[in-house]
């Protein structure tokens, strides 16, 4: 608690706040390539080596998909490492990505992202990490700066725990966080490097019989990424699904001790849950469209509306359990999508809640909304049309039209 | 580098045991597999491997058996260069760092042609220019073999693969290899070589100057693959030594900038009688046969004419020009 009181306030862009949190992390290797709108994160921390403030080998890659060979690689040799894209970049990443989580490397990735091509465009959506959603990242999606901050930080903790060791990617919507300057609270360096600490290895059976930790080490010489075919690969991807479901336990641990130090947490680190207690109707969302669904949230319940939101901070893997109990009371959901899956009758957050809805004898009515693509503007009147349809559905206990697009010239 | 010449004997080979073990799947005649032994017969102290997909990637490491005694990553097809700059980076910052328990750790990327000409040539320019300190080795078999003989840029002109079958419209490859080693040499990188596994004390000498070099090396070594190029499995060693001969496969190093001749192919420059025509290295390669059918005679003619020309550039390049 001592501690705590020591933070400061500094004034942040979501891709300051970024970099700070890396400069903190006690990272080895940070090996990326600039992308609109994740260059504030190189550069800054181009800065910080530039100005001895970090010892941390910086490769300046000629492609995103180095960027992820790099990583994966340093941090198959023993290095705590980082990197950061947006969409191009992640999606040239892709091959690699499922390389990184196979190889059970804990790289830890931010994201500012951003609309895919074509056409071109540089603003936020999400559309490049969910179409790296069965990647084998875990994936996690900030509100704000203060947010993106702290999960970076938290993010070597989780991908390095023992019982996950996944890659994770930090969600910074592009320019709306990633350029917008916040007010964000900074640990002390040395809290910050306590609460990572030194990264950790698994003790591994080696072919030689030796019982080592598992990184590329000549003392004791272990070969990774190899070929395994039908009599064991199958095992490989079934290991990968258990950390999954590890790292929903340890993502819970790592918010409430992160609270310890910083008294800052998140939900219950998986999804947080606002006004939900008593609500009827309720929103889901991803990101930074929470922070204006709050205000209307706020609003709503002064005319007596009995309105909540469900904001998912953990993507991959996917709370199931958490989604529904949050839902428990709600008997009209609308689901928000910052992406869309062209042929696939909704968006990528639809088809998993109405997934983990399923199950339930009394299940909520429950539609969809695209909105925000290309980064276009969601207003606070937008959003208080998304809890009106779902009064109407309740009075008239109907759903028209289950797939709907919100601010869209139609 | 060190100024001491190295001088690897027979038992100094002998003695030292294998970081390349037996036991892979390779085919019989591999040229490849030896080239691996012997690349790893030739390296300093502690070493991390790492290698792109490819034959001898999927030969070495069938989970759960491998035949590193070395440790060796693999992450895909293109990211041998990529994944050397990771390790180097990491193995520098944890030097400085003192978590790393060795003196120094050498990296060896290895990559087949597909993985260098090709789909790797980017992370391979890049890695070089960034100056990572690291070992490349190409070992090439002028194909992808793992994927069942299809052309590569490293594919020679008028050889049959299964992406350029010699047909009754086209005789096979049109296009002319890649001069990899040369645009290795125009990024002015500290060593650049080539080598061939018949003289194999010279292959593991400039195995051994890539090593001690500060900063990135490139060595291109001939890899002839029976399955691929149709060709008897006990002779892959001596198309090894019939490339050179017939300067289709020329040996030298460029140290610092200065290319020079290696003893092989500096004997065939001082006494060009030497030089045996490329028919004696084609001939009883199957992927060549039609070059020996008598509409392949114009083909034949080209072939040697490239040789040729390629040779007499060399030869400049090395401050050794021929009269004509």
């Amino acid at each position: 608690m001592q501690d705590m009181k020591k933070q400061e306030m500094l004034a942040l862009a979501g891709d300051q706040a970024v970099a700070f949190a890396v400069k903190q992390s006690d990272v080895d290797v940070v090996a990326a390539y600039p992308i609109t709108p994740q260059t504030i994160i190189v550069e800054k921390f181009s800065e910080y080596v530039a100005n001895g403030e970090v010892q941390t080998e910086f490769v300046c890659v000629e492609s995103e998909h180095s960027a992820m060979a790099a990583s994966l690689s340093a941090s198959a040799t023993g290095a705590r490492t980082f990197t950061a894209t947006a969409s191009a970049g992640l999606a040239l990443m892709h091959e690699m990505l499922f390389v990184a989580s196979g190889c059970r490397a804990p790289v830890v990735m931010a994201i500012a992202n951003r609309a895919l091509s074509a056409p071109l465009n540089i603003h936020g959506d999400h559309s490049d990490s969910m179409a790296q959603r069965d990647s084998g990242w875990i994936q996690m999606y900030a509100e704000n700066a203060q947010e993106a901050y702290d999960s970076i930080i938290q993010a070597f903790r989780i991908a390095e725990n023992l019982d996950v060791l996944l890659p994770v990617m930090v969600g910074l919507d592009g320019f709306t966080l990633s350029h917008t300057l916040e007010n964000v609270e900074v640990l002390l360096d040395s809290v910050v490097k306590q609460f990572v600490g030194t990264r950790k290895f698994p003790n591994v059976l080696t072919h030689e019989g030796k019982n080592a930790p598992f990184k590329l080490d000549p003392a004791n010489p272990m070969t990774m990424g190899p070929i395994a075919l039908q009599n064991y690969y199958f095992e490989f991807k079934r290991q990968q699904e258990e950390a999954m479901r590890n790292a929903l336990k340890v993502i819970k641990k790592a918010n409430s001790e992160y609270a310890e130090i910083s008294g800052r947490s998140y939900g219950n680190g998986l999804v947080e849950g606002y006004r939900l207690e008593d609500a009827e109707v309720a929103a889901i969302c991803l990101g930074s469209t929470a922070g204006t669904i709050k205000t209307v949230v706020d609003e709503l319940r002064k005319e007596g509306v009995k309105a909540g939101l469900l904001r998912i901070r953990v993507f991959r893997p996917l709370p199931f359990e958490e989604v529904r109990s949050a839902l428990q009371n709600v008997k009209a959901v609308a689901v928000m999508d910052k992406c869309t899956s062209f042929g696939g009758n909704g968006g990528p957050v639809f088809h998993e809640i109405r997934h983990a809805l399923y199950d339930r004898t009394d299940r909520p009515y429950i539609v969809n909304y695209i909105y925000g693509l290309g980064g276009r503007d969601t207003s606070p009147t937008e959003l208080r049309s998304i809890y009106e349809y779902l009064q109407r559905v309740l009075q008239t206990q109907s759903v028209e039209k289950n797939i709907q697009y919100l601010g869209l010239r139609d | 580098m060190t100024n001491k010449e190295w001088k690897f004997t027979t038992k100094d080979i002998a003695v030292k045991p294998d970081l390349f073990k037996s036991g892979h799947r390779a085919c019989a005649g591999c040229g490849p597999a030896t080239v691996f032994r012997m690349i790893m017969k030739a390296t300093r102290g502690p070493t991390i491997v790492t290698e792109a997909t490819g034959c001898m990637e999927v030969v070495s490491s069938i989970y759960p058996y491998t035949s590193w005694g070395v440790p060796w990553l693999h992450t895909a097809f293109e990211t041998a260069a990529s994944n050397a700059s990771g390790i180097e980076a990491a193995l520098k910052i944890m030097k400085k760092k003192g978590r790393l328990t060795q003196e120094h750790v050498d990296v060896i990327a290895f990559a087949g042609d597909g993985g260098t000409y090709d789909i790797g040539i980017q992370a391979l320019s890049g890695a070089v220019e960034r100056g990572h300190d690291f070992l490349f080795v190409l070992y090439d078999n002028e194909a992808y073999m793992n994927t069942g003989i299809q052309r590569s840029g490293g594919t020679p002109h008028g050889a049959a693969t299964t992406t350029s079958p010699a047909g009754t419209a086209i005789p096979g490859k049109l296009e002319y290899k890649k001069p990899i080693a040369e645009i290795m040499v125009a990024h002015d990188i500290p060593y650049v070589a080539t080598a061939s596994p018949y003289y194999w004390k010279d292959l593991l000498i400039k195995v051994r100057k890539g090593l001690e070099v500060e900063g990135p090396a490139f060595l291109h070594v001939f890899a002839p693959c029976p399955r691929g190029w149709r060709s008897d499995p006990a002779k892959s060693i001596e198309y090894s030594k019939l490339a050179v001969e017939t300067c289709v496969f020329p040996v030298w190093e460029t140290v610092y900038g200065e290319r020079q001749l290696s003893t092989p192919s500096r004997l065939i420059a001082l006494a060009p009688q030497r030089k045996k025509p490329v028919a004696d290295y084609l001939k009883g390669q199957g992927r060549f046969r039609h070059l020996f059918k008598p509409q392949g005679k114009k083909l034949l003619e080209e072939v040697q004419r490239i040789t040729d020309q390629r040779w007499q550039r060399l030869l400049m390049n090395c401050g050794m020009p021929q009269k004509p």
